[in-house]
């Protein structure tokens, strides 16, 4: 299908738009954004991997799998707290945020390497 | 047709027959068996069951029962064992701290051994044993002591041991008794048994023996009527043996039929031996006799004993003493004209007064009745066997049960003789069973192929062929010497299968004549339509025939059609019996086939993927810029810092162990340790860093 010029723009310019939006957020939230990317891209090499060759130690797959995926989710969670505009968390500080942050962190890979086997 | 008067009655004769035989059965199984008297089997059997070990038995009751047994069936003691048993008896008896048990036990030896025992020695025992009378409580206490008395005045006739309050003691025994005839063994104890009864009489008749002065005689009269009592309660084998059971088990003492009935014999015979008058019916008398008789050689020591030691009371009791009837041999045998043998002797196997033996009747197996013979058998008095020179008329093989009654010479005996009346014995009169007249034919039909005389029970090799329009027939006719018709037990006829597949069938007779017709076509399907070379045996046997005989008698070629689609396959043929039970075929086992891995090249590639993030995500943080301006300089709040950073990383590191070659326990125990650390030291860092961050906000 060919994209009609008008769409093509519109996309572009969207784009655009995100991007510089995006810019505008502070580095902290930022360098919490590249941390989930870099789980999350952690999680789909070793779906790949199992994909290739196989699930045989699952235990270890899930247990690979969970922990990035866990963490990734305790960033985001981390993200909501320390993010500024948000209303909801205006009397939390985010060093409070980060201690629980490194403390779910810390349980969730024990349990991982419990079960990583 | 008419029915004639002769049939006609011979019918109604043979249903009376058949009643009468429904009603034979119940009474002939009663009371017919065989009692043999003591013999050398018993005097083999004491010698091994009662050897001493090293020299010595283990206790005195044992070394009694040991040279008791002995004394009885007249084996020779050994010296040395008299000497070591001495030695133990005379310790017993010195012993000051001996009870009366074991005073009686030791005297009881003594009364056999005759050690050496002083007569002062004996006079200290004697005023021991009376202490204890007076202060005996339980019937076994009285038991001890007052055998221990009886036993002193056997042995030493200068000691005095006759008892002062005789009728006391006897009251206070008798206090012990119960209304069914039992006695208890204490007042305190509520059992009663039957044992305790037969120790209780005969501590009564030692008490009487030993009386200063005359016993009152109702006492006496009381006791005799307990006896009696007891006696209700005696139970009854159906081959005539009577016996004493108890329904508890005894606390003290062997336990079951053998000790109660010995004790209660004993206890009758000790009271028997100090009053005249006991009138015990001798059918019972008999019937303890047959008991002790019929557990024909024990296999321990105590029953043995038991058995021996009431027998020898039996023997010469003054109530009335048994004669057993015993055949050497039951099975007599017509061809070599075996003659009926029978002796009458007591129960230990001595010589019986002079009496006639006399065979009453013959049952043939499964009759009532029978003529009365009344035969004199003829005694021979070398070898003390009474024999009959022929058998009755008319008594052919078969089973038969012959009675026979003993008559007393002098009729004085037949108060003290228990005979007991009729004696049934079984016996077998077996001989030669003639086989004639025996054929073997194919038939077509109804029609005689070919037929073939048969030598029978001789060796024959018949060659049949028939196919499955035809018939096999096999005949034959069996007479008893007498030249009666005969019926065997087995009649079989066995075809064998070439594969091994048997087929047996049962000759059926009429009379005198045998005959089995196997007709092929209707047993096409029970041969699983195995055509081929049938190996044909007969078999024609019988308790009472002398030729029973098992024949391979040829063989028959069947031709049999072809077996349809559906046909019951022939059972499988045993290989071979050993190889059941043979080692069975070896398993070997098959491991689960490990996974497949991957190559090692895919994996170390993938693990060099997986760090790329982790890369691009170090460069990613360079890019955005980050810093460290928010680490704290001053000391203190730098040192937590830094020790928080310090912390996580030990937790990390710790995982890391923990994944490698730590287990749960120690990681948890590490972990909480780190932990508490962790917390505070995070706290404090995370706090200075909070307080700073809100001093720039208010700022």
């Amino acid at each position: 299908m060919v994209k009609s010029p008008a769409t093509k723009d519109d996309a572009h310019a969207l784009f655009h738009s995100l991007r510089s939006a995006y810019s505008a957020t502070p580095t902290n939230l930022k360098i919490i954004d590249l941390y989930v990317v870099f789980a999350v891209s952690t999680a789909l090499i070793q779906v790949v991997y199992m994909a290739i060759v196989g699930s045989f130690p699952f235990n270890s797959f899930l247990s690979g799998v969970l922990s990035c995926v866990g963490t990734a989710v305790l960033a985001v969670c981390l993200r909501i707290q320390v993010n500024k505009e948000n209303k909801e968390f205006k009397d939390l500080p985010p060093e409070r945020a980060f201690a629980d942050f490194v403390l779910c962190n810390l349980v969730l890979h024990l349990v991982i390497m419990n079960f990583l086997g | 047709m008419k029915i004639s008067p002769a049939e006609d009655s011979q019918a109604m004769a043979r249903k009376v027959g058949i009643i009468a035989v429904l009603l034979a059965v119940a009474s002939i199984c009663e009371a017919v068996a065989i009692f043999h008297p003591i013999s050398e089997s018993h005097r083999s059997a004491a010698l091994e069951l009662f050897s001493p070990v090293a020299g010595s038995f283990s206790s005195l009751e044992e070394a009694y029962e040991a040279l008791r047994t002995f004394e009885v069936l007249g084996i020779e003691k050994k010296p040395d064992v008299k000497d070591h048993t001495c030695n133990s008896v005379v310790d017993t008896l010195s012993l000051m701290s001996s009870n009366s048990r074991d005073l009686y036990h030791a005297l009881r030896v003594n009364g056999l051994l005759k050690c050496e025992i002083s007569n002062e020695a004996l006079t200290g025992i004697v005023s021991r044993l009376k202490d204890a009378v007076k202060d005996a409580t339980s019937l076994l206490d009285y038991y001890h002591s007052i055998g221990g008395l009886l036993l002193i005045k056997d042995q030493s006739s200068e000691v005095d041991v006759l008892l002062e309050n005789a009728d006391g003691t006897l009251r206070s025994i008798k206090a012990l008794s119960q209304s069914d005839g039992r006695w208890r063994y204490s007042s305190s104890n509520p059992e009663s048994s039957t044992r305790a009864a037969g120790l209780a009489f005969e501590t009564i008749s030692g008490v009487i023996s030993l009386a200063a002065s005359a016993i009152d005689e109702t006492l006496i009269g009381t006791l005799k009527k307990d006896i009696m009592k007891l006696f209700d309660s005696i139970e009854k084998y159906d081959d005539g043996s009577y016996y004493f059971d108890d329904k508890h088990i005894d606390a003290s003492g062997h336990q079951g039929p053998l000790s109660a009935t010995s004790a209660v014999v004993r206890g009758l015979t000790a009271f028997a031996s100090t009053s005249e008058s006991l009138n015990i019916p001798e059918d019972k008398i008999l019937g303890l006799a047959r008991f002790f008789l019929g557990i024909g050689v024990p296999g321990n020591s105590k029953d043995l004993y038991y058995q021996i030691d009431t027998l020898s009371h039996l023997e010469n009791n003054r109530v009335s003493v048994p004669l057993v009837l015993s055949l050497p041999a039951t099975v007599l045998s017509l061809t070599s004209k075996d003659k009926l043998k029978v002796k009458v002797s007591t129960v230990l196997g001595s010589s019986a007064p002079p009496l006639s033996v006399k065979l009453m009747q013959v049952f043939s197996s499964g009759s009532k009745d029978a003529s009365v013979l009344n035969k004199d058998l003829h005694f021979d008095p070398k070898e003390a066997i009474y024999s009959l020179d022929d058998l009755p008329e008319g008594v052919d093989i078969g089973e038969y049960v012959f009675a026979f009654e003993i008559v007393l010479s002098d009729p004085e005996y037949k108060r003290k003789f228990a005979t007991g009346g009729r004696t049934k014995v079984p016996v077998h009169v077996t001989g030669v069973v003639k086989v004639d007249n025996a054929k073997a034919a194919v038939l077509e039909g109804d029609v005689v192929e070919s037929e073939k005389k048969l030598d029978l029970p001789g060796k024959n090799d018949l060659a049949l062929s028939a196919n499955h329009l035809q018939k096999l027939r096999l005949s034959f006719m069996l007479t008893t010497p007498f030249g009666k018709p005969f019926k065997p037990h087995q009649a079989l006829l066995k075809l064998r299968h070439e594969t091994g597949v048997e087929h047996i069938f049962v000759v059926e007779n009429s009379g005198r004549h045998f005959e089995i017709t196997l007709d092929f076509l209707g047993l096409v399907e029970k041969f699983f339509y195995l055509s081929g070379q049938y190996n044909i045996d007969l078999t024609v046997g019988d308790a009472v025939m002398e030729n029973s005989f098992l024949e391979p008698l040829g063989s028959v070629e069947l031709d049999l059609p072809k077996a349809p689609e559906k046909a019951t396959q022939p059972p499988p043929q045993a290989a071979n019996p050993y190889l059941r039970y043979g080692p069975k075929a070896e398993i070997a086992h098959i491991f689960r086939a490990p996974e497949k891995r991957p190559p090692q090249e895919v994996s170390f590639a993938f693990l060099g993927l997986v760090l790329v993030p982790f890369l691009a995500f170090l460069v990613g943080l360079l890019r955005l810029g980050v810093n460290f301006k928010n680490f704290p300089t001053s000391a203190i709040p730098a040192t937590f810092a830094i020790l928080f950073h310090g912390g996580i990383a030990a937790v990390l590191i710790l995982y890391v162990l923990f994944w490698l070659k730590l287990d749960l326990f120690t990681t948890l125990k590490t972990l909480g340790l780190i932990g508490i650390f962790l917390m505070f030291v995070g706290h404090r860092t995370l706090s200075h860093l909070a307080s700073t961050s809100a001093k720039l906000k208010s700022a």
